[in-house]
């Protein structure tokens, strides 16, 4: 089962390095992984997608609370959530295809963030799924490079990190 | 700086080994003259003794290195105290933070290769940090689970002035170890040893560390239920009482082991289900409930499903499972009747297969020699460390440790060369108990440099080697699962110990037959001074009952 756990942590040299070390370390998996500064500047929010049986997400989740530099860690994938990724994809846009592009930012809503003569440079945000239904359409059109985020994530109504 | 914080701390002994990046704190110490600091000759040793001092007194042990190598060769002693929960506070130098990075002379990135087996570790860039780094250390080091923490020292850090405000009191957000356990869990466990038929106790280091012996001996006692220990949890409780069973798991004694796997209800205290107990988890105590008792949540549902899972300070869990026991009111009758069964059973398995071995007119019996140094040392309250392979399962199964810190022994890790030097940090922080260390031929060579350190300081520390010129576990491994076939575990040249006690300027003891074990046991313990006992022993012993690794705790080898 694929879990999402938001993880608040002092946001001090090392941190970071703990975190994956743990994963490493014992034969846990990282999926995605991204990071950056909460409001309060002392703490970084950390948003982890790992995949494992009850019994592996609950150590995880342990362990990851043992660490003295971890300040809470919730799994938010277990109640109702929202996630959301970035994606900038540099494709191939010649004269034929370059309608056909647009159309389909249209229907994706996704951004042209960027144009040269030769290519377009889209920024999709969305779910993973989304993520992955816009690459396969663009595909056979030819994509020149692709960068993504990890995937950021919030518990919806109260319940908060 | 560092120092003054260190006497705040009520640092008594330092263990360490000097170097370029570490000189000035020695300096300081030296001027300063109130911390005894001892000099090493490795700083493994260094580690493993500020790790014996730690077991042996419950105090956080202080070592103190230099950059580099002086750095890298503390991980193990590191990694030892990290698998065993020991508090340990490790001071290393480190080259000035301009140089950081820049593979200078003796740099290397100790925090980096440190923080999987530390419990946490610092960078000092700022002196003014200092006082607060070296408050925390101390605090996490003793707090919750122990574990040591590492605080690597620039050397320009060192150096550097500031005023010194040592905090009284911390607080860490993202630190908060429970101690306090749940009183709806302590209920519902108690509602499980009401209806349990078969119970059984199974204690590990935890007890010893939250000081909860007395409180498992009234709840054993109370109940009237067997208790087994794991290597880590021997003495824990005491190990002549009729209600123990002695250790369980891979060399722990056919009845314990059977207890185990027939048990309806297991009562674990601060111990953590390791694969040295379990065996094959599948079948491992397949018809009991188990309840347990241990201060990291991460211990608890690890390995085995747990249905009563209580984190927090063992010594508080039991007090409070004892007082509903109190207030419940059962009467002492009620529960020796509903175990009457159960203790039939216990007894006759130990009858089937106690503890034994064979002994023999020629050559000397390793369990002969515990038995013996047991019988001549047992009023005098001694302290045992050991090594690891053979030497340590005899220790624990034919020595009988009474009392709580009375064997020191690397079970986590199982590194050899840990008794030695770790029986020099318990003599130092009893300079009048007997210390022994039960080692091996192999394990002694380890860290036998130490010997040096113990000449140094007078420590009158007893070593007793059992010499069967083998890596004696790895051996009988070879000749149960490997057709007998002695790769990399035969020494064709084992040194002479007695000659190498006299080098030191030590005394050295030898028996080789059967009938000189006795004599010369009582030689070596009377001598004065660091002394080597070494005893010839039967080459190919080995250690029984054994559970094969990865079978079923009842599948077991016996004599």
């Amino acid at each position: 089962m694929k879990h999402t756990l938001s993880v608040l942590v002092e946001n001090c040299p090392g941190a970071l390095s703990r975190i994956t070390g743990l994963f490493s370390g014992r034969g846990f998996n990282i999926e995605s992984l991204s990071v950056a500064p909460t409001l309060d500047p002392t703490l970084s929010h950390l948003t982890l997608v790992t995949r494992g049986d009850e019994f592996i997400i609950e150590q995880i989740i342990k362990q990851l609370n043992r660490l003295v530099d971890v300040y809470k860690v919730v799994d938010v994938s277990e109640g109702e959530f929202v996630e959301r990724e970035m994606a900038l994809i540099k494709v191939r846009a010649e004269d034929e295809t370059r309608a056909e592009i647009l159309r389909m930012c249209d229907i994706f809503r996704c951004k042209v963030v960027d144009v040269s003569p030769k290519t377009y440079t889209i920024e999709v945000t969305g779910p993973e799924s989304k993520m992955k239904a816009v690459t396969e359409l663009l595909k056979p059109l030819g994509i020149k490079e692709i960068a993504r985020t990890g995937t950021i994530a919030m518990s919806r109504e109260k319940k908060s990190v | 700086m560092v120092v003054e914080a260190l006497k705040r701390e009520g640092v008594e002994v330092i263990f360490g080994f000097p170097g370029g990046a570490i000189i000035d704190i020695n300096d300081a110490l030296e001027k300063d003259g109130t911390i005894k600091y001892v000099l090493a000759r490795h700083e493994q040793g260094a580690t493993h003794a500020a790790d014996g001092y730690a077991r042996a007194t419950g105090k956080v042990g202080v070592c103190l290195v230099t950059s580099g190598p002086g750095a890298t060769n503390t991980v193990t002693g590191i990694a030892t105290a990290y698998m065993d929960s020991i508090p340990l506070v490790v001071l290393t130098g480190q080259v000035p933070t301009a140089l950081i990075g820049n593979d200078a002379f003796q740099e290397v990135d100790i925090v980096g290769i440190t923080r999987p087996c530390t419990k946490h570790n610092y960078l000092v860039k700022d002196v003014k940090e200092l006082p607060r780094i070296l408050k925390e250390a101390f605090y996490i080091a003793r707090t919750g689970r122990p574990g040591p923490v590492l605080i690597d020292l620039p050397k320009d850090v060192q150096n550097q002035k500031a005023e010194f405000n040592y905090p009284d009191k911390i607080k860490l957000r993202s630190y908060n170890p429970v101690v306090e356990p749940h009183n709806k869990q302590i209920r519902r466990a108690y509602r499980l040893i009401e209806k349990a038929k078969r119970p059984i106790i199974y204690a590990g280091g935890g007890v010893i560390i939250s000081g909860a012996h007395k409180e498992l001996k009234t709840l054993a006692e109370t109940i009237h239920a067997p208790v087994t220990m794991t290597l880590m949890g021997l003495g824990a409780f005491p190990g002549t009482h009729e209600y123990s069973l002695g250790m369980l798991g891979m060399h722990g004694s056919y009845c314990a082991n059977m207890a185990m796997a027939n048990t309806d209800l297991i009562i674990a205290v601060g111990a953590r289900f390791d694969d040295r107990v379990t065996g094959k988890v599948e079948a491992f105590a397949p018809l009991a409930k188990i309840i347990h008792i241990d201060i990291d949540p991460t211990s608890i549902q690890k390995n085995v499903k747990v249905d009563v899972p209580i984190v927090g300070d063992s010594k508080l869990a039991l007090k409070k499972l004892n007082k509903i026991i109190k207030e419940e009111g059962r009467p002492d009758e009620a529960w020796r009747d509903l175990h009457a069964a159960w203790w039939d059973q216990i007894r006759a398995w130990e009858k089937r297969h106690p503890l034994i071995y064979k002994l023999e007119k020629d050559v000397i019996k390793p369990q002969y020699v515990i038995e013996k140094l047991y019988e001549m040392t047992k009023d005098k309250d001694p302290i045992i460390t050991t090594e690891v392979g053979q030497n340590q399962m005899w220790a624990a199964q034919f020595f009988k440790f009474d009392k709580p810190r009375t064997l020191l022994t690397s079970g986590g890790l199982g590194t050899m060369g840990y008794g030695f030097p770790a029986a020099i940090g318990a003599q130092m922080a009893f300079p009048d108990r007997l210390v022994i260390d039960i080692a091996g031929d192999g394990s002694i060579q380890m860290n036998i440099q130490e010997m040096a350190t113990a000449m140094e300081q007078r420590l009158p520390v007893k070593i007793v080697i059992l010499n069967n010129e083998f890596l004696g576990m790895v051996r009988q491994w070879q000749e149960l699962f490997y057709d007998k076939r002695y790769a990399a575990t035969k020494f064709s040249v084992t040194p002479d110990f007695v000659k190498i006690a006299e080098a030191y300027g030590a005394n050295g003891f030898r028996a080789t037959k059967p009938e000189e074990v006795e004599s010369v046991l009582e030689q070596g313990l009377n001598a004065e001074g660091l002394t080597i006992m070494e005893f010839a022993i039967a080459k190919e012993e080995g250690v029984f009952p054994m559970v094969p690794a990865g079978k079923a705790t009842t599948e077991m080898l016996l004599v």
